[in-house]
């Protein structure tokens, strides 16, 4: 099986700089001048990074798959 | 300097006087931003004082809750914590918090929004129908974040005289004994288990139900007892503090009659004012909750060496100076605020979007509800809360 790759976005201008993404995934998140960046646009499906996107007080991060579905967060 | 040498201060610095920030933060930033200090409870620590700092203890994986479990952490209460999300670090903590997280967004806070208002309104209804004076702790700063959080939870908002009194426990160092202490929490987790029997037998549309639900269709997301915790954390903090800022927030604004004028003239700055008020107000007597550096790590010149407890000071960091220009005035207009009056990271308040809205709420309804709003006795027969976490007024007379 090969393995599934998801894109991540942050939108910096809804991001409150709270920092609980990079606290959740800390491979896949680190602020930038106190905002939020994904240190890769493209990573290996993982259960913290879609944790992170749930738990963002803002839903200021968005995960979709390959094909573009929205994985994170929920609607 | 090595670590022989330095000195060990007592921390807190010095009893807390209203909303004063001990001079001395200032002196560390400058001149110690690592410090050593020695707190009432338990073992030796750092003590970080400015904003990078600070963030740096609170966001940085290499820094872990989890590990103050096996020590002696330095604290200001007697009592140790003995289990919750605040002594979990990720992934672990990432499994409960999840779980709650969405019911916190800001989009389903502003859901809330409306009712909060009407809330607010009914009971300055009913303060204006009574006639001043009226003490505002208990007849709006308390009722409001009770009902929101009640109404969220699925809490029947009746029961409130009885889960309040026992909630202080979370917020309590001295305030009640060690016995007490434990007693109330006890009271209060076996209160949630009636509430969570009776969700299993009639589920309705509240978090309560959600979350027996989560762990009934997929008993691996949390245990029972987590189920117990989770919920009756969200119930005790999820107002204490709210129902502590309410009239910390009126005090500052009655304290500084030009910047409530300004308010009053422009209430569209009620949000950007509820952030200053944030960042103003050191709402912890001290800061605790220490975190346990799990390997090596530089920070503000010092090496924290693996497995030290270093505490970051939210109320220090909120007036770092590079941070914030003339930290210590009160600025409804500051271009950006980035306080951590929430925390930061991993732990950072999972009730932040709902206290703002309340906190919104609250201020927008009493400054444009009451116009003459004014403390009914001189501020300095104001009583102040002793033996809490927290600064906060026991009672607040106003009149209008």
């Amino acid at each position: 099986m090969v393995s599934d790759h998801w894109r991540i976005s942050v939108d910096g201008d809804t991001c409150i700089g709270a920092g609980i993404c990079a606290g959740t995934a800390p491979a896949a998140f680190r602020l930038v001048n106190g905002v939020s960046t994904p240190i890769h646009e493209t990573v290996d499906a993982d259960d913290a990074v879609r944790a992170a996107a749930e738990s963002c007080p803002v839903e200021a991060i968005t995960v979709r798959d390959r094909k573009g579905a929205v994985i994170a967060p929920e609607p | 300097m090595t670590d022989t040498q330095r000195v060990v201060h007592a921390y807190p610095f010095s009893p807390p006087d209203r909303f004063k920030l001990d001079p001395f933060y200032a002196e560390l930033r400058r001149r110690e931003p690592l410090t050593r200090v020695r707190m009432p409870y338990g073992e030796e620590a750092w003590l970080a004082t400015r904003y990078a700092d600070v963030r740096t203890v609170l966001g940085d994986a290499r820094f872990s809750r989890a590990a103050s479990a096996d020590r002696d952490e330095p604290r200001i209460s007697p009592r140790k914590l003995e289990a919750g999300l605040l002594l979990m670090d990720p992934p672990e903590h990432t499994r409960l918090r999840r779980l709650v997280a969405k019911a916190f967004t800001a989009r389903r806070v502003e859901q809330l929004r409306p009712r909060t208002h009407e809330v607010a309104n009914e009971l300055v209804d009913r303060m204006i129908t009574a006639g001043p004076p009226a003490d505002l702790v208990e007849r709006f700063a308390t009722p409001l974040p009770i009902t929101v959080i009640c109404e969220l939870l699925g809490v029947p908002v009746e029961d409130q005289d009885r889960f309040h009194v026992w909630s202080e426990a979370v917020v309590s160092t001295t305030s009640l004994s060690v016995e007490q202490i434990a007693g109330y929490i006890q009271n209060l987790f076996a209160y949630m288990r009636g509430l969570i029997a009776e969700r299993r037998r009639e589920p309705t549309e509240d978090l309560i139900s959600a979350l027996v639900r989560a762990r009934d269709e997929d008993d691996s997301r949390l245990t029972e007892d987590e189920l117990v915790r989770l919920l009756t954390g969200l119930l005790a903090a999820g107002h204490e503090t709210t129902v502590t800022q309410i009239p910390n927030f009126t005090y500052v604004l009655l304290t500084n009659p030009d910047k409530l004028a300004e308010l009053r003239a422009d209430p569209d700055l009620v949000p950007a004012a509820v952030e200053e008020l944030m960042r103003y107000v050191p709402l912890g007597v001290a800061s605790s909750f220490a975190r346990y550096a799990t390997e090596d790590v530089e920070l503000g010149g010092v090496l924290v060496r693996a497995g030290e407890p270093v505490i970051g000071s939210l109320s220090s960091a909120n007036r770092d100076e590079e941070v914030f220009p003339d930290p210590d005035s009160l600025d409804f207009r500051r271009s950006t605020n980035p306080h951590i009056g929430f925390g930061h990271g991993a732990h950072h308040c999972i009730g932040a979007q709902l206290a703002r809205m309340e906190l919104q709420v609250a201020i927008d309804v009493l400054v444009r509800r009451f116009p003459q709003l004014r403390f009914a006795v001189p501020e300095k027969e104001l009583e102040w809360k002793s033996g809490m976490l927290v600064r906060g007024l026991k009672r607040m007379p106003v009149a209008w």
